[in-house]
């Protein structure tokens, strides 16, 4: 299959992964962070864990939409769709995400109007298709399905469809990345990058992460040789003691991004002050709303909002688990009170958060001793 | 292990981690509670001189039709699979329908002659039937089930607790054909692919694979929902040995890979219609597979593991490469990842 096997020939990773341990210093210990919860996913999917030397360390990043999504936002979201006239819409991923009362799946299976959709456009469908419905797109993710909403804004305002709205929580990556680097339990070497965040952003706004805080970041895409190409840029820098912004992943991203879809992102959303994100607090300027502009279309002002804080369990430690403070399995609830089937914190739901892709497909490799049986 | 969900979820019915807890949790202790086989698709039992199989199965699918078959064909397909991954041949069927008030005749007709149809090709009877008619916006059009008797094949002894580590498994064909073909024939998603369901009854190829390894034959099963990685973890889970998969052996169309790729979705995760996998003691691994090859439909057979003695209960998959990683059983539906 074009555009897969290429990446997964296993020829080639294995020279590639001579190329590391060549250019990896045995008296070194590497910390690299991979911002994107899809690189996590891609790192236990493939087994990658098993191909790079062990002084070579990936610490799982923040980006993972649903896993920084604060619990009450949940609430909120489907407090609006316990309104019969509502539809709640959403992609896959928050299907199974847990609010205080429940996912929007076990709501659906109490009788809310749960949709799921694979864009938000098919939100804006289903709104065209039920006149007298209302439908919200609870809206997720980075700058990468950011311009899908911005465009079905555009499209809702430009069409005159009165009975759709979106509740919007994007949010946005770099101010993630500085709240990382500003912990001061956080020590890291090197960043892979995001990939598709940045086939929106291109690789300009990374900068700052060469330039003032010297760590080297490669831009990167989600095939295992993506992965393994990446780390071997990192490794180069590290050894030549530079810190560049370099971009693996040119068969898709940009160096200056995606000037239409940042055209819409401006004419639909504006940047909030400040915005909670689980595990990392509030940070100010992380995250987007509907522009005034489009103030019918934003379901917080069309609707009333709790506006509920819900505070983690206490014993849950999703927060450093998501700075990379904490390997997944070291959280106490991890693989007994938290799992896929009962996730206690969203990093446990989405296959992107690190503690699924954790579970899912790496921990009983080593834990099969503690951890069984748990049923 | 008592069922403690609060409430019945979609999840409950797709085959994965929560159907297992229902059944084991619920319905099990409750209805059959001496029971001390491991839950199968089947139950044997002997009347008189014969030894027969029996099971049952519904079948709500959405749409009624779609590339390469229907419901009413999987219903007397999905019955024949079960009883010949149980070791028997399916005889007699009975059925019920529960249609919806509003379905057009032409469609009911078109249904029940693929049931017949269907029938005919698998050498089966359908023997008796009960019809009820629930109010419109019930029932998806219309919802069947199947419950069909067979004689079990003389000689075959099948059962997880007779798998020793060094056995291979075997699976028949290509995975995912059915499931995607399902998701994408709902049209929720722009995607086409030139893909059909893998719909078929699978006793031919069953019965060429006992005539050729049959005292090496200890398991099979037709993993559907659930798919592959879900039958193999209740194996394991069964034997108490591990399944080591290779990941370059697992046979899988480009197509189903593709929109596996796109979705986020595993295809060891997606639904079967037409396959079966089955573990054969090592000495006899490769007649086995001369045998599916040398049967129309099994041409593309292929041994995609063995039985190990550790990790225990699980199902490691080595890829291409040399990694490793988990492939556990499918929790709730599989869920397409976007963001």
């Amino acid at each position: 299959m074009r555009f897969v096997d290429e990446f997964r020939d296993p020829d080639v990773i294995t020279r590639t992964c001579s190329e590391i341990r060549r250019l990896a210093d045995p008296k070194r210990h590497y910390r690299i962070m991979e911002v994107c919860g899809g690189h996590t996913h891609a790192i236990y999917r493939f087994g990658l864990k098993d191909v790079l030397p062990e002084n070579i360390e990936l610490i799982h990043g923040p980006g993972c939409p649903v896993c920084v999504l604060p619990m009450g936002r949940i609430d909120d979201g489907l407090s609006i769709a316990q309104d019969p006239n509502v539809i709640f819409a959403a992609f896959g991923d928050m299907m199974r995400v847990p609010g205080t009362q429940g996912s929007p799946l076990e709501h659906k299976a109490r009788g809310m109007d749960v949709r799921i959709v694979y864009s938000p456009a098919d939100a804006l469908k289903i709104a065209k298709a039920n006149p007298d419905k209302h439908v919200m797109f609870f809206a997720i993710g980075f700058e990468t399905t950011a311009p899908s909403t911005a465009l079905t804004l555009i499209r809702a305002k430009n069409d005159g469809i009165h009975n759709f709205s979106v509740f919007c929580n994007h949010v946005t990556i770099i101010p993630a990345i500085r709240a990382i680097l500003d912990s001061p339990d956080m020590r890291l070497d090197a960043f892979i990058g995001p990939g598709h965040v940045s086939t929106v952003i291109g690789c300009r706004p990374y900068e700052w992460i060469a330039s003032v805080e010297n760590k080297p970041i490669v831009v990167s895409g989600f095939e295992p040789l993506d992965m393994l190409q990446s780390i071997v840029m990192l490794l180069r820098q590290l050894k030549a003691g530079h810190s560049k912004v370099e971009n693996q992943y040119k068969r898709v991203v940009p160096w200056e991004g995606n000037r239409s879809a940042l055209k819409a992102m401006a004419e639909a959303f504006q940047l909030r002050p400040y915005f909670e994100w689980r595990g990392l607090g509030f940070i100010s300027q992380s995250a987007l709303r509907v522009r005034d502009e489009y103030a019918e279309w934003d379901s917080e002002r069309r609707f009333d909002v709790p506006g509920v804080r819900v505070t983690d369990p206490r014993a849950a430690q999703c927060g450093e688990v998501l700075k990379g403070v904490l390997k997944p399995h070291q959280c106490k609830l991890f693989g007994h009170e938290c799992t896929p089937e009962h996730p206690i914190g969203a990093l446990m739901v989405s296959s992107e958060g690190s503690c699924a892709a954790y579970f899912n497909y790496e921990h009983r490799k080593t834990a099969m001793v503690t951890l069984r049986p748990t049923a | 292990m008592r069922f403690r969900d609060t409430q019945i979820e979609m999840a409950h019915g797709a085959g994965g981690k929560a159907s297992r807890r229902l059944v084991e949790g619920l319905f099990a202790p409750l209805l059959f509670p001496s029971s001390e086989e491991p839950l199968g698709d089947a139950a044997h039992f002997q009347l008189g001189s014969s030894s027969l199989a029996m099971t049952t199965d519904a079948f709500v699918v959405k749409p009624l039709s779609f590339p390469g078959g229907c419901i009413g064909e999987l219903a007397v397909n999905g019955t024949v699979n079960d009883l010949a991954v149980s070791g028997a041949r399916a005889e007699t069927m009975v059925c019920t329908f529960i249609l919806e008030a509003g379905l057009a005749s032409n469609v009911l007709e078109a249904q029940v002659q693929a049931m017949a149809d269907a029938a005919r090709k698998a050498g089966v009877r359908i023997v008796a039937g009960d019809t009820k008619v629930v109010e419109h916006g019930k029932a998806d059009g219309m919802y069947i089930t199947t419950t069909g008797v067979g004689r079990l094949i003389p000689d075959l002894f099948l059962s997880a607790r007779s798998v020793r580590a060094g056995d291979k498994v075997l699976l028949s064909g290509p995975i995912g054909d059915h499931g995607i073909t399902i998701l994408l024939a709902r049209g929720e998603l722009d995607l086409e692919a030139n893909l059909t369901s893998d719909t078929r009854s699978v006793l031919p190829l069953v019965e060429a694979l006992v005539k050729q390894a049959g005292p090496g034959v200890r398991w099979m099963r037709d993993p559907t929902r659930g798919g592959t990685a879900t039958s193999l973890n209740e194996l394991a889970r069964d034997c108490g040995l591990g399944i080591a998969l290779f990941e370059d052996q697992i046979p899988v169309r480009d197509s189903v890979r593709g929109a596996c790729e796109l979705l986020g979705l595993d295809p060891l995760h997606i639904a079967n219609e037409g396959q079966f996998l089955a573990v054969v003691a090592s000495e006899y691994a490769e007649s086995a597979l001369n045998a599916l090859h040398a049967t129309p439909g099994g041409e593309e057979a292929r041994l995609i593991g063995e039985v190990r003695a550790a990790p225990a209960g699980t199902v490691l998959e080595t890829t291409r490469y040399g990694g490793s990683r988990i492939v556990d059983m499918l929790v709730g539906d599989p869920l397409p990842r976007i963001c």
